[in-house]
């Protein structure tokens, strides 16, 4: 069962002299329920094909299926109902005048459910704030306590996949193993697929199962976890990646 | 040959609830090292980085009994007297090239008017020692890079340009704020690299601010590891895995490792003791 498959995705910006291609030729699937990681240094494209995915890059060609839907042109609402995002750097996802309730009730209404009020409870819950974290604002919590309104605001439309670009880079280690165990949990509470962009191959090694390593807009290896963990990566980057590493 | 000596410093904000103590007596020495701090982000490591070169600014307070540099002691400095230390014998580079750097202005003549400022020199003479300091930070094509805007490089190449303009003035010790924090792995290297060298071959003290542990662990001789503004123990770098105090050992082990997978990382539990505890002096 393929939840997602990229096939043959040519991301780019600008257009003749000032065209710069950021994605080549990309091709992967990531099985219903698996967690997918790419990784590479900053530039190589990792995020912006969760961008083109999502439909936040304009210009694309190739393939993109998701759940079985071939996605052209402008994406459904169905779509947004399945895929959601959640980005690198809490501080500014955040809308800085919004409080957390109006952040998780504005998403809750703009899909159609009905029991804001109830889910909002339910969604601080699942990513373990609790309710009392309901009326603050962004500037009153924390950079973990942010990443976990952005993870909330992405559960609210019960997706099927979430989009992770680089979750825990803005943040410290100690909220980082915070941050990982809750999307661990999540997956296997809520059923998730996840495809998860990071430039730490430690956080990657622990989180997915499989994982693509890019450089200069290409993947240039696909491999599994068993492989990175006994470092037996067969490009030469990803071997060179591996090492700077550990 | 201690080259800083730092004794009981404090670094306190007046807020509408009282005063928040932000660094609350910390002591250590530097000598021809790497000292390296490390801690979450609000542990003060920051902060102690700016208080020694005098740049906590009001309503901000910072007192200590000392900062003295080879025998001078900063605190009675003027601000007049400051400007010739900063820059000049202590250098700064902070975290994030993109906001450090002047956008409007070239590479080249950033660096060219922060050597000018501090030598008698005309401006060719400045290009000359502008080109060699890219190059001493292994930047290729210099004289291409002089006529850049900061925005036309790369958040490596960015950092790599504010260490050169540190080092013009050969100051004695460079204050690194979390220099690689923003950079790639492949990158960071070249950059603690350049600075490795800088400390062997100048005889160079530098402190290095990180919240990467295995970063410090591998690239300092000696670590501080701050908590709420103090300081809670005191290594050597390589010996930082074996490290005694909780918090230390809760940091190292919520890291999630290539070699030893695990279901579930471990989540640092705070004591509130570890708070509560005088801070441990960083003195030899």
């Amino acid at each position: 069962m393929t939840m997602i498959s990229v096939e043959n995705l040519n991301v780019w910006f600008g257009n003749g002299r000032d065209r710069v291609d950021a994605v080549k030729g990309a091709t992967f699937a990531v099985k219903r329920g698996d967690s997918f990681g790419l990784v590479g240094e900053s530039g190589s494209g990792k995020s912006t094909i969760l961008r083109a995915i999502t439909g936040l890059a304009p210009d694309w060609s190739g393939n993109i299926t998701v759940d079985g839907n071939v996605i052209k042109g402008r994406r459904e609402k169905t779509f947004y109902k399945k895929v959601q995002m959640v980005f690198q750097d809490p501080y500014a996802s955040l809308h800085p005048r919004h409080s957390v309730d109006q952040v998780l009730g504005e998403t809750l209404h703009l899909h159609g459910f009905s029991d804001i009020d109830a889910r909002v409870v339910k969604l601080l819950d699942d990513v373990g704030l609790g309710a009392k974290f309901r009326f603050r604002y962004p500037h009153q919590l924390s950079g973990g306590q942010r990443q976990r309104v952005a993870i909330a605001r992405a559960l609210a439309p019960e997706p099927e996949i979430l989009l992770l670009d680089e979750p825990t880079s803005a943040l410290d280690v100690s909220v980082q193993a915070e941050i990982l165990n809750l999307l661990a949990d999540l997956r296997i509470e809520h059923g998730l697929t996840y495809l998860m962009v990071s430039h730490d191959l430690s956080v990657v090694g622990h989180m997915c199962d499989r994982l693509a390593v890019m450089k200069d807009g290409e993947i240039v290896e696909i491999m599994d976890v068993a492989a990175l963990r006994a470092m037996k990566a067969t490009h030469p980057y990803s071997q060179h990646l591996l090492e700077a590493s550990v | 040959m201690t080259l800083l000596d730092v004794e009981n410093l404090w670094v306190k904000f007046p807020s509408r609830h009282g005063v928040f103590d932000a660094v609350r007596g910390v002591s250590f020495t530097l000598g021809r090292e790497r000292l390296g701090i490390v801690g979450e982000s609000g542990s003060g490591k920051s902060l102690t980085g700016r208080s020694i070169l005098r740049l906590i600014r009001p309503p901000g307070i910072m007192t200590a009994d000392q900062i003295s540099l080879e025998g001078e002691d900063l605190m009675q400095k003027s601000e007049r007297d400051m400007r010739a230390v900063r820059g000049q014998r202590i250098s700064m580079v902070m975290q994030d090239p993109k906001f450090s750097l002047n956008p409007v202005m070239t590479i080249g003549a950033q660096i060219m008017e922060a050597y000018m400022l501090h030598n008698a020199v005309n401006k060719k003479a400045a290009f000359a020692k502008a080109v060699e300091m890219l190059e001493a930070v292994s930047i290729r094509a210099p004289e291409r890079v002089m006529r850049a805007y900061p925005h036309e490089m790369s958040g490596g190449m960015g950092q790599r340009i504010m260490i050169a303009m540190m080092l013009i003035p050969n100051p004695e010790i460079l204050i690194a704020d979390e220099p690689t924090s923003a950079l790639d792995v492949s990158v960071q290297r070249q950059v603690l690299d350049i600075m490795d060298n800088l400390v062997k071959e100048r005889g160079m003290g530098l402190i290095f601010i990180s919240h990467d542990l295995n970063l410090v662990a591998d690239f300092c001789d000696r670590v501080l590891i701050m908590y709420a503004g103090r300081i809670v123990e005191v290594c050597d770098a390589d010996k930082l895995r074996e490290a005694k105090h909780p918090y230390t050992q809760g940091l190292l082990n919520s890291l999630p490792r290539l070699d030893e997978p695990r279901a579930r990382l471990e989540v640092l539990q705070r004591d509130p003791a570890w708070s509560e505890a005088p801070s441990v002096s960083g003195r030899i």
